[in-house]
Formats: C-alpha cells, structure tokens, sequence
C-alpha cells in the first residue's frame, strides 16, 4: 500500500513543483480546520455547561409551577376543561434568530408575547389570584424552557459538525498527506534515476566517439605511410625555393 | 434554514402539565382544528402518542415540542431517531416523575465528557 498509494501523475519538473503547492496546500487546510475543531469544541462545552445549569433551573421552575397549580385547583375546583377547551390563539411564540459560530450557524429561539391572554377570565368566580400566580410561573417556565431548548439545539448542530471537522482534519493529516509525500518522494527517485540514466548515457557516447575518432586517426596513418606523404598537406606558407624564372 | 417568526411550542404531557402549560399561553387550535398540546392518560396507547409526536415534527409551524419524560420513554425509539435541530424536542419532568438526567437522549450523548455529579 504504502508504495503504491499515490497521485496519479507523471514524474517531471512541473508535476513536482504542481504536487509541492499542493502539499503547501494541505498543511495549510489542516492547521486551518484544526484551529476551527478547536473554536466549535471550546464553543460546545461552555453550551454543554450551560444544558446542565438550565436544566437544573428548570427542574426547580417546574417543581414550583406545579405546585402553584396544584393550590390553584384546590381553590376553584376543575378546571382542567375549562382551559383545555378554550384553546384559541396562541399567546406566547417562539421567534429563531441565527448566531454564526465559526461559519456555522446556530439557530437561538426567543419566545415573545403575541396577543392577549386567553385566560383572562378564567377563575374570576373564586381563585383568581392561585391561578395568575401559576400563569405567572408558567410562563417563567416556558421562557427556561426555550432558552434550554435553543441551547439544546446548538448543542445537536455543534455536535454533528464538531464530528464532520474533526473528521476531515483526520482525514487529511492521515490520508491525504501522506500520500502526498508519498507521490513527492516518486517523483524525486524518478527524477534522480533519469538524472543518472542520463549521465550514464552521456558517458557511452564520449567513449564511442574517442573509438570512432581513434579508427580514424589509425586509418589515415596507414595511408600516409602508404603513399610515403607526410601528414601535412602542403601549405602556401611553408618556404620552399622557387625555380628563378627571369635569370637562369 | 430560513425561519418565519412566530413558532408555536407543542406539548405532550399529562394532564396537568398541558394544563400549566396552556395557562402560560401557549395554546393554538388551527383552521383544521388540530391542537398544538396532547394529554396523555392511561388510556392513551403508544401508537396514539406516536402518531401525535410525528405530526408534531412534521408540522413546520413547530419549533420546540415538550414531552414529559415518563412519556418520552414509552416513544424513545422515535425521538431517537430525531435527529434534526428543528424542532427540538424537550424533556421536561412531569408532576409524579422526577426528572432523570441519565434517560434524556440528549445528556446522553453528552455522557463521558462530564461524570455524573455534573447532573445532578
């Protein structure tokens, strides 16, 4: 595997200078995606602090909403039909807006008023007071609630992408790294093997020709000795007399 | 994920938590006449409160439904296999079940990073 498994290319100059960039590239991607798991998993453990205070909070609203409940019904009776069939309009909604983490965004719900309270009426004959008071409560528990509710949620979104970085960052330290400098290192030792084919061959050549030109020379000499010349051809240069022609 | 204003929170729960619930206001019948709460007694059967808790999921206009914890178990499969943001599925504790950090599906993906002192 580990010889094998590399880019596909071609070993020349260019391709090792394209694979270098690339290798920049990568180192660069990881410290990147690293610096990013770090920021979402610090993120991700202060909204897990969170979670769990909230939940403690809410178990203690809710323990006192329902008691205050409970003194409501002692006062005036049933009335657990009364409100479950009067049911109209909702009162108290959830608006999401979006918190941008790190280049993920996180929705955060808010809960506010929207028009009047159904229950305006309700209890007026006796126990008014019990059952504003577990309004009251309620609604304090509902906006815990929320506010836990959006925690929880970016809890789930953090989650999933704290995974999805981390994976990647893994993925490219172990994988695509090393096969880079896998395909480096190919390159290389091709590139030096052609360098010394190349030398290797240069060398055959030179010693070819010294044979070919030591041929030559033998063969003209047996020639000159042959036809009893010297080995200089004669040159216009050289002094030798001149036959007088006027004065003879 | 692009978000009109204006969620409704559903609720399944007993009859005193619906009740405490819808006096904070946070009850809506629709055109259709479907609720946004659902009481569960003990006569309810699971297959009804799957049923309601899907419908509550695929209902855009929900943003956070409520469930109480003891009848979140009965259901555990399905929120399980909720796995989106939105809606987020809340676990609240009900008037006769304390609240056990150690059931709730979201604390436990939390567990391992925090002992269990941290819970209580």
């Amino acid at each position: 595997m580990s010889d094998k498994d590399r880019l596909n290319v071609f070993p020349s100059r260019m391709a090792l200078a394209i694979i270098k960039a690339r290798l920049k590239g990568a180192q660069k991607g990881h410290s990147l995606l690293k610096k990013k798991a770090d920021a979402l998993t610090m993120r991700f453990r202060s909204i897990l602090k969170k979670i769990i205070d909230t939940k403690q909070e809410v178990g203690e609203v809710m323990k006192s909403a329902q008691f205050s409940l409970a003194e409501a019904k002692f006062t005036c009776g049933d009335i657990s039909h009364l409100i479950l069939q009067n049911v109209t309009k909702a009162a108290v909604k959830v608006k999401s807006k979006k918190e941008n983490v790190v280049g993920v965004t996180l929705p955060i719900f808010e809960s506010y008023q929207d028009g009047g309270d159904t229950y305006e009426l309700t209890g007026l004959a006796r126990g008014g007071q019990q059952i504003d008071k577990a309004k009251k409560s309620y609604g304090r528990a509902i906006i815990l609630l929320v506010e836990l509710a959006s925690l929880q949620t970016s809890f789930i979104t953090l989650d999933e992408v704290i995974k999805i970085t981390n994976r990647r960052v893994n993925a490219i330290e172990h994988v695509i790294i090393p096969k880079i400098e896998r395909t480096l290192a190919y390159i290389s030792s091709e590139l030096d093997e052609r360098d010394r084919e190349e030398f290797y061959r240069l060398k055959k050549v030179q010693e070819k020709k010294k044979k070919i030109k030591a041929q030559d020379e033998a063969l003209k000499k047996k020639r000159a000795e042959e036809s009893g010349e010297t080995e200089d051809a004669p040159s216009i240069f050289d002094t030798f007399p001149d036959p007088d022609i006027v004065f003879d | 994920m692009a978000l009109k204003p204006g969620k409704l929170i559903a609720v399944i729960g007993d009859e005193d938590t619906c009740i405490g619930f819808l006096l904070g206001g946070i009850g809506e019948v629709n055109k259709s006449r479907a609720t946004n709460f659902m009481v569960v007694d003990k006569n309810t059967s699971i297959a009804e409160i799957e049923d309601t808790f899907r419908g509550f999921l695929k209902r855009n206009d929900i943003g956070i439904v409520l469930i109480n914890q003891n009848v979140a178990e009965m259901i555990r499969h399905i929120i399980d296999s909720h796995v989106l943001p939105i809606p987020a599925v809340l676990e609240i504790p009900s008037k006769d079940c304390p609240y056990d950090p150690s059931k709730d599906s979201v604390l436990r993906r939390a567990k391992g990073m925090y002992t269990g002192d941290d819970f209580k």
